[in-house]
């Protein structure tokens, strides 16, 4: 089995690094794939040209330009070209996707044939859209996909959302500043520390509160420790639970992170949970200006623009850091979330003395085909087709595409060496990074239950209280936990536990 | 003669009356006796979301009030300014129809627009706002601060809305009748006496209806407060309307959103008439 994995990884990034061998015919139509040209596969430029829509209609509903809807409208123009078809594309704030698309399913209607939202909608929306078919599941570029991407897009084993993204939360630092010898020095000699990549939380924030508010760069601005994402509703729950997963996901205490699998318990006020936002309230001190409203887009300007020493979440900060027209490129590297000195164990109710870390493999975008299509064949094929090889590879160059990896192929460093012009040592360290994700043990996949953006609107509520000054740590997940309480007991205790055990089940390495 | 067939000119008028009207409003009654969400149907639940709302979510009593804070705040300070405006161009003075425009600008734009601009202004390490004030050594959290926040939400939809208090005090103005200033000035009376005696008072229903026209408006206030904080920092500037909206359209429960609209919707029309029948006994005396 080994050595066909290697074979075909050997294979894939043969193909990726001769791949311009191609670059002749298509990428002339179409600049896009000009690095790579077209890559033979089930859904290349090659093959989708051999389709014929004509005088058919598929409809998107996608997220507003840049982020997602960018790619979705240039591949949808580029399907349209090829096949002959009509491609209406739609674009709706991030907000709203969940909305948009519920509605309708809700009153029986499809306006739209393929939806995108986020992976953690996949339980709400499952019953409205249509299962992968096996035709696609078998076509090289599936077959590629990673098998946390493919339990992040799968409902029990059945496929509902059609893999176009993957996404994780993961450190970013300035490594001009962290490996320089100098400032190591006088970190030391300041703090009696060593400055290094942090792997807890608390050297994060002792290291962001020293470079904060200082020139560390020179280059005439001030800068700061750390740009996360704050902004209350503004995906800031999933920036609470990667710091919180080192502190409260024990690998010996299986059955659930966000509740007790058994008695549907909320865990997300236990002192795990607490000690994480209570580090993340000293955050607030080390933040740029402002910093406590920042959104995802205001973290990539802010890290992606060189202002912070640190950032963590999904990778777009890091690309924006690493394009052509960043001021700091190739100055930034990658490493898993710190981890921290202790871990809560929820069934001793006791902390355990020991160094913990777990990767959040956190939503990310992605986008299936409503049951009540009528032009489900070719919605399948416009989605294949948008992460044939050669579109992935081009897309994973763009920062704001929001497009990240979730192929075995993407952990190949050459393919961000060759074509993106990233140093050796960045490209080894980032797919290095990636791939040890796929690899732990010890990982949190986002809560899925029905009714999630309850459960995550109240985190979102409460913790934005705490970064307030609202309330305390403490007093605010105490409210989170009183209502995710009440949520489940709306929605059914059983209904939340079964549905919750096959998040469980992808985290207990089960599935 | 029998005229009963006149009903039937009637109906076009009932009938689009009905359908954006009434309809919507028995539909959302019916909505908010269901436990619509995203994982339950139209399902009748009786009273529970009235009873989870007047019993068990402090957030939505806390929204109100702040809600009521904003636009009364809001709408007083847009009256003050917009009269003092309305008032200064109502006089015959130099470039007068520039400054009836000029004053008229910021309605013109669109709120979502100008709110992201403001934004901007106010964004605490990027903006131009600190980073003027930073050199008088000046750095307000207009954004993060929970009081400052409320503070630069106030700004923001002052600055929108008190063109349109202008406008319409402006039109006041200028159909006052002239006797009433002609015996004033003939009386002697100074301008201040001339303000207090005769323009306020004859200004006073342009006022009421001014007032309650704004309050009526201020009260939905949401584009303001979900562009400039999203209702944060904490829950520091969350008010009725976008309450609602995070859980109708982001946590999706319908039902429960509906329940709140309704329950708004009947504190809105008492508190609105209250207001008006007290401004028109204390501004209308005689």
């Amino acid at each position: 089995m080994k050595i066909i994995k290697t074979c075909l990884s050997a294979m894939i990034s043969g193909i990726l690094i001769f791949s311009p061998a191609y670059a002749d015919k298509w990428s002339d139509q179409f600049p896009h794939i000009k690095a790579t040209g077209d890559i033979p596969g089930d859904c290349s430029y090659e093959e989708i040209s051999k389709k014929n829509y004509k005088g058919k209609t598929l409809k998107i509903n996608t997220h507003a330009v840049p982020v997602i809807g960018q790619p979705t409208a240039l591949h949808a123009e580029q399907f349209a070209k090829l096949t002959g078809a009509t491609v209406d594309v739609t674009h709706t704030p991030a907000g709203d996707l969940y909305a948009k698309a519920m509605v309708p399913f809700k009153a029986g209607q499809a306006p739209y044939d393929i939806v995108f939202g986020f992976s953690n909608f996949i339980n709400d929306w499952r019953q409205y859209l249509a299962p992968v078919p096996k035709k696609y599941m078998n076509t090289k570029e599936m077959k590629d996909v990673t098998k946390s991407h493919v339990g992040v897009s799968s409902w029990d084993g059945t496929m509902y959302q059609y893999p176009v993204d993957g996404d994780r939360h993961y450190l970013k630092y300035r490594k001009d500043v962290i490996d320089n010898p100098e400032m190591q020095k006088k970190y030391k000699a300041d703090t009696g520390k060593e400055l290094k990549v942090p792997t807890t939380w608390k050297e994060y924030g002792e290291m962001a509160k020293y470079f904060n508010g200082w020139d560390w760069d020179g280059d005439g601005e001030l800068e700061y420790g750390s740009a996360e994402v704050m902004k209350k509703d503004d995906l800031m729950f999933a920036a609470f639970f990667s710091r919180s997963v080192a502190y409260a996901k024990n690998p010996r205490t299986p059955g659930g992170f966000f509740f007790d699998l058994e008695t549907m318990k909320p865990n997300v006020n236990n002192p795990g949970f607490v000690e994480a936002l209570t580090d993340w309230v000293e955050a607030t001190k080390y933040v740029p200006p402002g910093g406590i409203n920042f959104g995802l887009g205001d973290e990539i300007g802010s890290f992606g623009g060189g202002q912070t020493l640190f950032s963590f979440s999904w990778d777009d900060a890091f690309i924006a850091a690493m394009q052509d027209d960043s001021p700091i490129k190739n100055k930034v590297g990658t490493a898993p979330l710190p981890g921290a000195d202790k871990v809560w164990n929820r069934v001793t109710g006791k902390w355990e003395n020991q160094y913990n870390q777990a990767p959040y493999i956190v939503w990310g975008w992605a986008v299936g085909v409503a049951k009540k299509s009528k032009v489900q064949e070719m919605a399948f094929d416009y989605l294949c087709f948008f992460s044939n090889g050669a579109n992935h590879q081009a897309d994973l160059a763009i920062g704001n595409f929001g497009v990240n990896p979730f192929k075995n192929s993407d952990f190949d460093p050459n393919l961000y060496i060759d074509t993106m012009g990233w140093d050796k040592e960045i490209a080894e360290s980032y797919t290095k990074t990636l791939k040890d994700m796929e690899k732990s043990k010890n990982r949190v996949f986002p809560l899925r239950v029905r009714g999630v953006f309850e459960f995550t609107s109240a985190v979102a509520t409460g913790t934005s209280k705490a970064l307030a000054g609202q309330l305390s740590p403490q007093e605010a997940l105490d409210e989170v936990a009183k209502e995710w309480e009440a949520i489940v007991k709306r929605v059914g205790k059983s209904a939340v536990q079964e549905d919750y055990a096959v998040g469980v089940k992808m985290e207990d390495n089960k599935l | 003669m029998n005229f009963k067939h006149k009903y039937i000119f009637l109906f076009p008028g009932l009938f689009v009356l009905i359908g954006i009207l009434i309809f919507p409003i028995i539909f959302v009654v019916r909505l908010s006796l269901s436990g619509w969400n995203s994982y339950n149907g139209l399902n009748f639940i009786g009273l529970e979301n009235y009873i989870r709302l007047f019993t068990d979510d402090p957030r939505f009593w806390e929204s109100f009030f702040r809600l009521s804070f904003l636009s009364v705040t809001t709408v007083v300070l847009q009256y003050v300014i917009g009269f003092a405006l309305a008032h200064m161009v109502w006089k015959e003075i130099k470039f007068q129809r520039f400054f009836r425009v000029l004053f008229l600008i910021p309605m013109m734009t669109t709120p979502v627009i100008m709110t992201v601009i403001w934004r901007t202004f106010f964004h605490e390490s990027l903006g131009p706002v600190n980073d003027i004030l930073g050199n008088f050594g000046f750095s307000p959290k207009w954004l993060t601060d929970p009081t400052l926040a409320k503070f630069t939400v106030i700004i923001v939809e002052v600055w929108q809305w008190t063109p349109f208090m202008f406008l319409l005090l402006l039109a006041g103005l200028l159909s006052l009748p002239k006797e009433p200033f002609l015996a004033a000035a003939i009386d002697g009376a100074s301008p201040v006496r001339k303000f207090i005696y005769v323009t306020f008072p004859l200004m006073a229903p342009i006022s009421i209806g001014a007032i309650i026209i704004r309050l009526i408006e201020a009260s939905k206030i949401m584009d303001t407060v979900y562009v400039l904080t999203s209702g944060g920092p904490g829950t520091s500037t969350e008010t009725s309307s976008f309450y609602i909206f995070i859980k109708g359209l982001r946590e999706f429960q319908m039902g429960y959103a509906a329940s709140m609209s309704f329950t708004y919707l009947i504190i809105m029309i008492i508190s609105l008439t209250v207001i008006a029948k007290v401004l028109t006994k204390l501004l209308l005396k005689d």
